[in-house]
């Protein structure tokens, strides 16, 4: 215990519950690869959106009603006569675009590195029930102010449900409570989006305890072989993650206090109106690719398997991909393959943001095929044709000196930033 | 190859029309008081265009979350606002009796609605319904430019435009057909301050005034958003600085 | 279990011992302790009283249509306040009292800024029911002021606990008279 003061306190509780040496092993003297670059800011970044969407939740949830006659102007008091109400609402509406973005550079991070390859599959796993958990909750969360977008979108995705083959009905009657997205729809959407991030916080903290047992992968993709290949985590990691918080507080600040409602659309500041539908329903931009998905498919069923499929398929990914080699940084194919998809996935998002007319349909089908097509045809292929580059004998070699080609030191720039 | 796909994405963006449907006209942009980041509400307008909501538009337009005390934040004084009140009779109760009576309004009353309900707004509107003005600004593609452009886009229809019965052409809203008439003629005001009232110049205060009731926030979220950003960039330099310095002993 | 290698305390001298600490760990942690308690000022301040809530935190009340002997009911901050235009004769009753056989002693002028005019919060102070008195025809108690069914309290007409297991006069709301027959309560 490196770093923690030794009082009779500290030993007091440390003998009945050994809180102080399990900070130290998880948290202070724990084992860090020393090569990380600035993509692994992105995990901690996330814990800190979880908790700043779930502090000013707590608080918001003092002031908001979740009742359809009242929740849209609860949500206008609160901008107008709550003490910093106006700022509270604007942290967690754009606290959850920041999340997503936070998300999804991190599961991004996971495909160019190979970080879902074992015997990181059950990490990687945890980390999907996350995204799926967040997704949820996000959803529900857009309902509650009640708008004509909040509605509408609940209308539009709760009604996927009568796809399901002779249930359907009954199940999106259950789901709604009733007839139509109404009442007793916001109601248990409000206990249920303040139940979720709980189940979120459980989630992660599985999915960390996995993350420690066989420790955090490296840019360079390759095990850890000894002590001169990790970092203490404090105070290495502690003060490079508080940087990157900086820099993520300030994102957000800017978005918070100068442009809080460029994310979100108008639509959602007219009231909800059951019997007028709004000519463009879109939901948040971390959807779109997702609806573009579920629009591609002419059939209603096939439209919500293949939008579910698109995550469920990142499960067997880690059977997926054949190669032996887990960083895109020794797989030249696969490296460019990976661009392809980031760039797929963000003209999926564009596909979702417009109406589904004319050209707009045919590219969403083709992103849409391409998208599978990468995970199931092309990544097993890549996979086993692809000739990887030769792997560093290890990462102290390749960080501290010694060995490596001209490609390991160029690489390297990054993390001596 | 990663330059080239970026570019490739950039003239996607760039080519194809992005999220709503976009207006029918050009709308008129202007130079609004309140744009950007040092940009706040200007009170003397603010406080004509309460002038013009006052006299006109809450004719047949509510505002659901303006209070009286609210006047206050445009710099009326609170024994004015009093007096602005007091003008305005509101329904409270019941009484001992078990009446509802109505009395004149106090400052922390809301300000009375022009109609009982939509259906009664309808009946009185040829069945269009006015809508609510106070969050029209936040709640509409193009805001105060969007606003401001109907307020001002009342023209002749051209020649073979079919209008419909009891509608106006206007140049902004979408379909070019609205069935409010336009509400804004020259000198339809006059302003306390002595300001001349052309038709730009109400349109233009009443829509700084509606951007101002959609959020009478703003000015304080972007006063304490300036400190904050740079409280941030300082924090965010020394987390950078002490970064470093402990990660000199790695390399 | 990979050890890690050794990593030495902040300050560069990896001695063991308490370091002098550098000044940029100092400023560092002294304005993420700034920028920590300026956060969360915003949440703790949102849960006082809201501009809705304090609009209404003072009321003002016009005496004029209160007959001599008439008293009426207002709400002030959600609570009930007894305002009585009381008689000659409940006047002299009040000032008559030998202020030291009281159990919560006060003259009748401490209680009133015009004699006539009696302001009190109408909350009995024993276990916070609402005393009757208001209303003609209500029992007023053996002091010619209030009565709590609840326990038995009686108040005399300038509402002093006379009799029961109140333990103070009912108590004072913070008021002014705004013009002669207003008053402002704040």
């Amino acid at each position: 215990m490196s770093q923690i003061p030794q009082n009779r306190i500290v030993q007091w509780i440390e003998y009945r519950l050994p809180i102080f040496s399990f900070m130290d092993h998880h948290l202070i003297d724990y084992p860090t690869p020393r090569n990380l670059n600035y993509w692994w800011n992105f995990g901690s970044l996330a814990g800190i959106a979880l908790v700043i969407q779930i502090v000013t939740g707590i608080v918001l949830a003092m002031q908001y009603v979740p009742n359809s006659d009242l929740a849209f102007d609860s949500v206008e008091r609160i901008m107008r006569d709550v003490n910093f109400g106006w700022l509270l609402r604007y942290l967690h509406l754009n606290g959850s675009s920041m999340f997503f973005a936070v998300v999804y550079i991190h599961i991004f991070r996971g495909l160019y590195y190979g970080s879902y390859k074992s015997p990181r599959e059950l990490l990687w796993w945890l980390g999907l029930v996350i995204l799926l958990l967040m997704m949820a909750t996000a959803f529900m969360g857009y309902v509650l102010p009640w708008g004509q977008m909040s509605y509408w979108a609940a209308t539009v995705i709760t009604n996927l449900f009568t796809a399901i083959p002779a249930v359907g009905e009954s199940v999106t009657r259950w789901l709604w409570g009733g007839f139509v997205v109404g009442n007793a729809t916001l109601n248990r959407f409000f206990s249920l989006h303040y139940l979720l991030p709980f189940v979120i916080v459980g989630a992660v903290v599985v999915h960390l305890w996995a993350l420690h047992v066989h420790k955090s992968n490296n840019p360079l993709g390759i095990d850890l072989k000894g002590p001169r290949d990790t970092l203490p985590f404090h105070p290495y990691y502690t003060t490079k993650d508080l940087f990157g918080l900086g820099v993520f507080l300030l994102v957000l600040a800017l978005f918070v206090f100068f442009a809080p409602d460029e994310l979100a659309s108008s639509d959602n500041y007219i009231p909800a109106n059951p019997l007028v539908t709004p000519t463009h329903i879109v939901p948040e931009w971390y959807f779109l690719p997702f609806y573009a998905i579920l629009r591609a498919i002419p059939d209603k069923l096939g439209g919500v398997v293949a939008m579910f499929g698109s995550i469920l398929i990142l499960f067997v990914l880690p059977w997926l991909d054949t190669s032996k080699v887990r960083s895109a940084r020794f797989r030249p194919i696969y490296k460019q393959i990976f661009w392809l998809l980031v760039v797929d996935t963000i003209i999926l998002g564009w596909v979702g943001a417009n109406p589904p007319e004319g050209n707009m349909i045919l590219i969403g089908r083709l992103a849409t095929a391409y998208y599978f097509l990468h995970f199931l045809v092309i990544m097993p292929l890549v996979g086993k044709l692809e000739r990887p580059r030769p792997l560093p004998e290890s990462i102290a070699t390749s960080v501290l000196g010694g060995g490596g080609a001209a490609a390991e030191a160029a690489a390297n720039k990054m993390e001596k930033a | 190859m990663r330059g080239a796909i970026i570019a490739a994405m950039a003239a996607l963006w760039a080519l194809a029309p992005m999220g709503a449907v976009a207006a029918e006209h050009e709308l008129p942009s202007r130079d609004w008081s309140f744009e950007g980041v040092f940009g706040r509400y200007d009170k003397a307008a603010l406080q004509r265009g309460f002038q013009v909501y006052r006299e006109v538009c809450s004719n047949c337009h509510g505002m659901r979350y303006l209070a009286f005390r609210n006047l206050t934040e445009i710099g009326i004084s609170a024994a004015d606002v009093k007096a602005i009140a007091a003008e305005y009779e509101v329904e409270d109760g019941p009484n001992d009796e078990g009446e509802m009576f109505t009395r004149p309004a106090r400052p922390s009353d809301l300000f009375p609605q022009p109609y009982p309900n939509a259906p009664a707004a309808r009946v009185a509107n040829n069945g269009a319904l006015p809508p609510d003005l106070n969050l029209i600004v936040k709640a509409r593609e193009g805001g105060a430019d969007y606003v401001y452009g109907i307020l001002t886009g009342f023209t002749d229809p051209p020649e073979d435009f079919d209008l419909g019965e009891g509608m106006n052409y206007n140049t902004v809203f979408p379909g070019n057909q609205i069935a409010m008439p336009p509400p804004l003629f020259d000198k339809a005001v006059e302003y306390a301050d002595g300001t001349e009232a052309s038709v730009p110049q109400m349109a233009a205060d009443v829509t700084e005034f509606l951007a101002w009731a959609a959020e009478p926030k703003m000015d304080e979220r972007k006063q304490l958003g300036i400190k904050v950003i740079l409280f941030l960039i300082v924090l965010t330099i020394l987390f950078y600085a002490t970064k470093r310095k402990i990660w000199a002993k790695a390399h | 279990m990979a050890e890690t290698a050794p990593a030495g305390g902040p300050g560069g001298i990896d001695d063991g011992t308490e370091t002098r600490r550098d000044f940029l760990y100092l400023a560092t942690g002294a304005v993420t302790v700034v920028g920590a308690a300026a956060a969360v000022w915003p949440l703790i301040d949102s849960m006082n009283p809201s501009a809705d809530v304090l609009a209404l935190s003072s009321t003002e009340v016009d005496l004029a249509p209160v007959a001599v002997g008439q008293s009426i009911t207002v709400v002030w901050r959600g609570k009930p306040i007894f305002v009585r235009h009381r008689t000659e004769k409940e006047i002299e009753e009040a000032r008559a009292v030998d202020v030291s056989t009281l159990r919560d002693p006060a003259t009748d002028a401490e209680r009133v800024q015009k004699p006539e005019w009696l302001v009190v919060i109408g909350i009995c102070t024993h276990l916070g029911c609402i005393p009757l008195g208001q209303k003609p025809g209500d029992p007023r108690g053996d002091y010619d002021g209030w009565f709590c069914p609840c326990h038995g309290s009686h108040y005399d007409s300038a509402a002093r606990i006379r009799k029961g297991p109140a333990p103070k006069n009912l108590y004072l709301p913070p008021y002014a008279f705004v013009e002669d027959e207003v008053i402002k309560i704040v």
